[in-house]
């Protein structure tokens, strides 16, 4: 008993510093994103590219849900198959809650990724994935947008497309929120997601 | 009794020798090679192995009959932009010293295929080697097509 109250003094205590320290929290929050946070994205404000159904997409009909956009082609290896089966896992590490996870990959390759073969590639993935697939000009648009960096590189016989890695990561408000970058583990990711799920929790009664 | 050891010597033989045995006559030993699938339309795809040579010599080349073009490539991160590109000159390798070709480093490219690399197919693939001397040798292998979907694997050496 006594200690207890011992205890309850301590804590009174130190209630104010708590409070101090709360405070400061808020003008700088402690890095609890394993991928770099964003708070007033000067970029990626807009997204509007047709789909691979030849529908025209913005960021506005994934509201709801946490979307993660990320550039890449088809012909590319490496890079953009480990992404793509990481986004897969984080998903599955997600559980329940995957359900409002969604990837959405923007080819920098319209050249040669055709709206059909894109589809087939995401569907080898999850068939919830959204491919949006644009002109060259409006890809270059978008890019620039996100400040993403892309470049044809000739190969021997052929080209290859250098290109950011990063997975631009959207709460379910529509606000850009996370930079993930490529060597970000699926676990650390899924984690991040799971943060921005309940920062934008949906008003439940009992909550 | 001799018979039967005879025999058991061959399974193993057989068994070990099921990747390497045409290595056996060359000098680089090439161990787990894997070719990612691919869906029908995407005209490239990659393979992955482990070499080990037994004298300084260099990955020049290949040959499949699943794609006319076979590149030597490395992938490389520059910040979070990734960049892809063919190794000049080959892939060097020491003697002893197993390389591994795998996502986020080396691959041999497969560029040009005809039709969609399926898993279920073992993919022939024929390695060109270089020695020091500027001499060419062969090494023959049959890489299992993966899904594309990679599984929960360690993602070891990728750059954490
Ligand atoms: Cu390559």
């Amino acid at each position: 008993m006594t200690k207890y109250y011992l205890h309850r003094r301590f804590a009174l205590a130190l209630l104010p510093l708590a409070l101090l320290l709360s405070a400061c929290e808020k003008v700088s929050p402690p890095a609890a994103f394993h991928a770099t946070e964003i708070r007033e994205a000067s970029f990626g404000r807009e997204l509007r590219l047709p789909d691979t159904e030849g529908r025209v997409r913005t960021l506005a009909d994934f509201r709801g849900e946490v979307v993660g956009v990320y550039f890449g082609f088809l012909q590319c290896p490496d890079v953009c198959p480990t992404a793509l089966s990481r986004a897969v896992e984080v998903k599955q590490l997600l559980g329940e809650e995957g359900k409002r996870f969604r990837i959405i990959f923007v080819t920098v390759d319209p050249e040669r990724d055709t709206p059909e073969v894109v589809r087939a590639y995401l569907d080898a993935f999850d068939p919830s994935f959204v491919g949006l697939v644009g002109t060259p000009e409006e890809v270059a648009r978008t890019a620039e947008e996100f400040r993403v960096y892309y470049r044809k590189v000739p190969t021997g016989s052929s080209y290859t497309m250098d290109h950011t890695a990063t997975t631009f990561v959207y709460n379910a408000n529509g606000k850009l929120r996370l930079a993930v970058p490529h060597a970000l583990s699926a676990e650390a990711f899924a984690a991040d997601v799971r943060r921005l799920l309940a920062e934008t929790a949906p008003a439940e009664p009992g909550r | 009794m001799l018979t039967i050891q005879t025999r058991r010597c061959l399974g193993l033989a057989l068994m070990f020798g099921a990747f390497t045995l045409p290595a056996w006559a060359q000098t680089v030993k090439v161990d787990g090679p894997w070719v990612q699938a691919t869906v029908a339309g995407q005209k490239a795809t990659a393979a992955f192995m482990k070499l080990t040579a037994d004298a300084p010599v260099r990955l020049t080349g290949g040959k499949t009959p699943v794609a006319p073009v076979v590149e030597i490539h490395e992938m490389v991160m520059d910040g979070d932009v990734m960049k892809m590109r063919a190794i000049e000159g080959g892939l060097p390798l020491e003697a002893g010293k197993t390389v591994e070709l795998k996502p986020g480093g080396y691959h041999v490219m497969l560029i040009d295929l005809p039709k969609a690399v399926e898993v279920g197919q073992n993919v022939p693939l024929t390695l060109t080697f270089t020695d020091a001397q500027g001499k060419t040798f062969e090494v023959a292998v049959e890489a299992p097509v993966r899904p594309l979907k990679r599984g929960h694997e360690k993602k070891s050496g990728h750059g954490m």
